[in-house]
């Protein structure tokens, strides 16, 4: 089944992040196909790169990059939700003169066009937060 | 990625969007209005369903200026410009809250847990934040 999900759960805030997580490595090791990952308001932090985590903590934002790259999973940060709260890929970065993208290179920034093309391309659509 | 948006299925999709949470305080409310309008810029059928606290922002006389936020109520008056039309208020969640249809922006229909059950059925895919 073609599955996409919705992501508005800030990481380490909620349970919500890291169940989405596991979410969408099992339906990868169960075969689904995970169409796109939409990160949406305080999810956006989920595709954050400049982050620090605690040696025998689970860095999320690392495992999501992970798992996107391992699987070349379609991933999108929203642009409205992403530039407000600081993460910006190598583009948006350009484009607004910082010296540094803050975002994983495994997400795009996108609008939410790509939202409602995953809604309509896919047999199911959860959301997490 | 943008190519995909082409692709999309021809056939309308029916997204039904539930709205839970009051307008002010947590962000939810605006996440559901952004992405109900994306669904309807895109030219989806779009159903709208304020339910527990969600009926709040449905109330007249808003102003959010005093808190430096955008006033929710106005965007929700443009509903129809967008082409949402089937916009409905829990009769349930506003009889709890001791609110009027009197109290409620113009355009707003009654809706009951019944109708809400139909109507989620009978929809493609369904949000609920």
């Amino acid at each position: 089944m073609k599955f996409s999900l919705v992501i508005y759960a800030a990481p380490y805030s909620t349970e919500s992040a890291a169940t989405a997580l596991r979410f969408a490595k099992s339906l990868v090791l169960q075969g689904h196909e995970l169409y796109r990952l939409f990160f949406f308001g305080d999810g956006v932090h989920n595709a954050s790169k400049l982050t620090v985590v605690a040696q025998d903590e689970i860095n999320l934002q690392q495992q999501w990059s992970e798992l996107i790259e391992e699987h070349d999973i379609d991933s999108v940060i929203c642009v409205s939700s992403a530039l407000r709260r600081g993460v910006l890929d190598q583009t948006e970065a350009k484009r607004h003169e910082f010296g540094i993208a803050s975002a994983h290179e495994s997400s795009e920034v996108a609008g939410l066009g790509q939202l409602v093309d995953a809604i309509l391309h896919s047999d199911r659509v959860v959301n997490f937060g | 990625m943008t190519d995909k948006l082409t692709t999309a299925r021809p056939a309308k999709s029916s997204i039904t969007f539930i709205s839970r949470s009051a307008p002010y305080g947590r962000n939810r409310a605006n996440l559901c209005l952004d992405m109900a309008l994306a669904c309807a810029v895109f030219e989806q059928n779009v159903n709208y369903v304020f339910l527990d606290d969600g009926v709040y922002q449905l109330l007249k006389g808003q102003d959010g200026a005093a808190i430096q936020s955008k006033t929710l109520g106005n965007a929700l008056e443009t509903l129809a410009l967008y082409g949402i039309e089937s916009v409905y208020a829990d009769q349930q969640s506003l009889k709890e809250r001791s609110i009027d249809m009197a109290d409620l922006l113009p355009g707003m229909q009654l809706i009951d847990n019944g109708a809400i059950s139909k109507l989620i059925d009978s929809s493609d895919t369904v949000f609920n934040l």
